[in-house]
């Protein structure tokens, strides 16, 4: 029995093994591979998706659990790129490597949906669980304060 | 052409990145490209050994190795050094568009594969893509735009010297004639690269892009929407997936193996016996059972279900607490002396004080967020493999001897690294690819490495026992010091059982410290190998520095002195000191005479530092102030620490200053993410990080217990200081590296300074209250 995903606005159906994590089934079947690898055990947030606006980690959600509900990856976060993080990513030079990148971005995607206006300790309690061993730490900081203060809206 | 085939993907989504990261060259317009290398280095290898020239397969800088342009003026330039966060791909760029006069709007970059005889070394480690490829990589940009200045001056039939190119265009100057470089590509791409007498490189003054802050990143766009290809990102149409199951301990090896229920998981196709490798193992895989399945999930699952009987082999009994006690007791008995100066034992006995300290930093693991992870296929006796290697010429190698094909009918192409750190430099993964591949017939297989086999079967930094004794005299002032270092060897990778660091272990601030000291010894005792130890982002500066720089200012306190001005007064005065006098002849395959040691370098990374962070301001209970300086990579950094103890001793990092002077600077941006980069790194290694063995096992497996620096964690500000690096004709130093080595012992003294607490064993976690 077939299992239909919403994705970046887009239905896909999916045949096999419904435990499959939705991170092998976005990189491995539908190669969306902006969903990143890092730890397999909810430690690293490279994997960090939307499902259904609220940030998940793709590593821990079978496939089964995000059945029939809005997924939303890295390449769908903004048709264009323009997001207003990618942006502020791209004005400060905040990836070294990247690797850790689309999933700092769309963790402080989701944290800005719900708090527009949050406060460092607010940055740091929700960008915790994503790890850069590149150690971009401070300017990750700066771009998502950079949107904050400019008050752009996605 | 295998850049569209790649990105390519089972639902018709295109993830091939815009500036064909994956591929070389394409075939098109691309027609300064046309032409046989000249082979540049061989002159200059035969006249010198150091520098670029010292490196396996030296340097080019021949301009149509480099940089293509088409006709529609598009300016390709070819990377042939790995990136992997460092910003390498964005500075070349600047140094070739720079000299091109290239306008940057229209310069795309693609990556080379590996391919050393025709590029030059590859070998991204060490610190040093730009010290050895600045000029020449700066000759290539000026003598393509000579060819272009040629190409025009001939068109219009009037001397080269009244046409200048500036801005993509040559224009002649009594004329006021002027053509863009895609109108001329052609007939430059006919003519000889020029002498290099022919060729002038721009004045300093006249740069574009070389010393610029703003420039971004050319990789920003991928990287920020996804569509950045990693090793790990890779694909072809109809591909496998595998991972590889490996000996617990190293040097262990399947005794048997029941693969019947590993088999029956959905997905999985096939099980591969990867031999195991003779010791020493170099580079390759250190074997095991591969899981070869439709997707990476079935091929863990499938791996899960293998029941495999190891023998552990020689190594079953290797575990850190009783080898912390054994590199005690080495550092506690003489060793091999690898530097002396005056009479340390007379002078030992002498001294009015002495003072003697341990220091013990553990294994570590390089860890990049994008684990080891390799595609590789094989067809028509021809491999490809796209890997995020360091290093490809040598995982080029290496492919062809354990596949038994022909270097040259072996390519690897470069994806973007996830991090390096010096693991990537090691090509056991991609090795493993090809095996997978050749086990299925050649058909693609791309293999992952999950984060618990990077942590289990890494190349570790090495563990080291440090022991360092002083005589101070009446003053307070050293008149003896004595420094034992045991720690195994990277040499055991190489050669059987090696028990000494070899020259470039004991060159990375052990044996080359600059101290104005007159009674010397550094003795470095036994100590074997028990995994594999490889380099680690500045390898074996981490240990020596820490071990020096916290004993320097626990001398300080012994004399009741300031930190900073003794760590100063051990420097002693300005001056160049030739490596080779303190029997430090590798000086990181530097010559002497362009790269001596400048102690004058060192006090002012120190003093910025030093004034940076306030040096000297009184401080409120449980803050504190550290630092510490270090000479790595030809470079000079130094970093001083503001920390803040709370009740409990846990404690935080309100402020780090970095002071770097690494020569005069190509990327001032990418210098600054270095050391803001390093300082992250550097807390995570003094405060939280450690890999530990039990019975010739890891006991960290995954990052809730292989703890890194979080956002939360990190330190609060970071302030980069970037000494002004002179004339661009200065040797350049490195950067990626030196910034590390510092960081720990500058958090160790301040934490000192704040609660009176000396930690002399990495990392800190919880002594500060034990
Ligand atoms: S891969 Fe999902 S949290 Fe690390
Ligand atoms: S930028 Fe490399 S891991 Fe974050």
């Amino acid at each position: 029995m077939a299992t239909t995903v919403i994705l970046n606005g887009t239905e896909h159906r999916f045949d096999g093994d419904t435990e499959m994590p939705l991170l092998w089934y976005l990189r491995d079947e539908l190669g969306l591979t902006g969903t990143k690898f890092g730890c397999g055990i909810a430690q690293c947030g490279a994997c960090t998706v939307h499902i259904d606006g609220a940030p998940a980690l793709a590593c821990q959600t079978p496939v089964a659990v995000a059945e029939g509900r809005q997924i939303t990856t890295i390449e769908g976060l903004s048709p264009t790129g323009d997001h207003p993080l990618q942006v502020a990513w791209r004005e400060l030079n905040v990836a070294q490597c990247g690797y850790c990148q689309t999933g700092q971005i769309m963790r402080a995607a989701a944290l800005l949906q719900e708090n527009p206006r949050p406060s460092d300790a607010d940055i740091d309690d929700a960008m915790n669980g994503n790890l850069c061993r590149c150690g971009t730490y401070p300017r990750i900081r700066a771009a998502i304060k950079q949107v904050v203060s400019k008050g752009s809206r996605p | 052409m295998i850049s569209r085939e790649i990105g390519r993907d089972a639902g018709g989504l295109a993830n091939v990145s815009r500036r064909g990261l994956v591929g070389g060259l394409g075939a098109g317009a691309l027609v300064l490209a046309l032409g046989l290398p000249r082979r540049s280095a061989a002159q200059g290898q035969a006249e010198k050994k150091f520098g670029a020239a010292g490196m396996p397969n030296g340097w080019r800088d021949d301009p149509r190795i480099f940089i293509a342009i088409a006709e529609d003026g598009t300016v390709t330039i070819t990377c042939h050094r790995q990136e992997m966060g460092q910003g390498v791909r964005t500075s070349i760029a600047m140094v070739i568009a720079d000299e091109l006069e290239a306008d940057w709007d229209r310069v795309r970059v693609v990556q080379a594969d590996g391919d050393e005889p025709r590029y030059g070394n590859q070998d991204t480690d060490g610190s040093r893509s730009l010290r050895h490829f600045f000029v020449p990589l700066r000759r290539a940009g000026a003598g393509a735009r000579v060819m272009l200045e040629q190409a025009a001056a001939a068109r219009w039939g009037v001397p080269v010297a009244e046409v200048r190119a500036t801005a993509h265009a040559v224009t002649h100057g009594p004329s006021g004639r002027s053509l863009g470089y895609g109108e001329l590509a052609r007939a430059a791409s006919e003519l000889p690269v020029p002498q290099p007498d022919a060729v002038r490189l721009k004045d300093p003054g006249q740069f574009r892009y070389i010393g610029r802050e703003d420039v971004g990143l050319v990789d920003n766009q991928d990287i920020t929407t996804g569509r950045a290809i990693y090793g790990i990102d890779a694909r072809i149409d109809g591909m496998y997936y595998a991972v590889v199951a490996r000996p617990p301990v190293y040097g262990g090896r399947v005794t048997s193996v029941d693969e019947a229920e590993a088999l029956k998981v959905p997905g999985v196709v096939r099980v591969v016996r990867i031999d195991p490798p003779s010791i020493p193992s170099e580079f390759q895989p250190v074997g095991g059972i591969a899981v070869i399945a439709r997707n990476t999930w079935a091929a863990m699952r499938g791996r899960e279900a293998l029941k495999i009987t190891w023998e552990d082999g020689p190594n079953a009994d290797y575990s850190s607490d009783t080898y912390r006690q054994k590199l005690q007791a080495a550092v506690r008995q003489p060793g091999k002396l690898v530097r002396s100066e005056g009479d340390l034992d007379r002078a030992m006995a002498g001294a009015a004080k002495r003072v003697e300290a341990e220091y013990y930093i553990p294994h570590l693991a390089q860890s990049p967020m994008e684990p080891p992870a390799a595609l590789v296929r094989i067809q028509g006796g021809r491999c490809e493999a796209w890997a995020c290697t360091q290093a490809p010429q040598v995982t080029r190698a290496r492919l062809a001897q354990r596949l038994g094909l022909p270097e040259e009918a072996v390519t690897v192409h470069v994806t973007l690294l996830g991090g390096g750190f010096g693991r990537k430099s090691k090509p056991d993964f991609v090795i493993e690819a090809g095996l997978c591949s050749q086990a299925m017939d050649g058909a693609p297989v791309k293999l992952t490495w999950t984060r618990e086999d990077d942590l289990s079967h890494g190349y570790y930094s090495t563990v080291s026992m440090e022991r360092l004794e002083a005589g101070l005299d009446g003053n307070g002032r050293p008149v003896a010091w004595l420094h034992r270092s045991a720690a195994p060897t990277i040499a055991a990778l190489f050669a059987p059982d090696p028990k000494h660091e070899m020259p470039i272990e004991l060159g990375m601030g052990f044996i080359n410290t600059p101290f104005a000291i007159p009674n010397i010894r550094m003795e470095n005792p036994e100590a074997a190998a028990h995994v594999r130890v490889g380099w680690y982002r500045s390898v074996s500066n981490i240990p020596h520095a820490f071990a020096i720089q916290s004993f320097v200012a626990e001398l300080a306190h012994a004399a009741g002195r300031d930190p900073k001005d003794y760590l100063l007064e051990l420097i002693g005065p300005a001056r160049t000191i030739d490596p080779t006098d303190l029997g430090d002849a590798w000086n990181h395959g530097e010559d002497p005479k362009l790269y001596p040691i400048d102690t004058g370098r060192l006090r002012r990374v120190i003093e910025t530092a030093a004034t940076g962070i306030g040096w000297g301001r009184p401080m409120p209970r449980g803050r504190g102030l550290g630092i510490a300086g270090h000479y790595s990579f030809v470079s000079y950094v130094a970093v001083a620490v503001e920390v803040e103890v709370g009740e409990g001793g846990a404690f935080s990092v309100p402020r780090v200053d970095i002071a770097v002077d690494c020569g005069p600077v190509v990327n001032p941006d990418r210098v600054r993410a270095q050391m803001e980069g390093a300082v992250v790194m550097g807390h995570g290694l003094a405060t939280s990080a450690e890999i530990s063995f039990k019975d010739g096992r890891a006991e960290q497996q995954n990052f809730d217990v292989y703890e890194l620096t979080r956002i939360a964690t990190t330190p609060r500000e970071i302030r980069v200081h970037i000494l002004p690096g002179g004339d661009y004709d200065r040797p350049l130093g490195g950067v990626g590296e030196p910034g590390l080595p510092p960081v720990a012992p500058a958090i160790a003294n301040a934490i000192f300074a704040a609660t009176g607490k000396r930690i002399r064993r990495l990392p800190i976690r919880d002594q500060i209250n034990a």
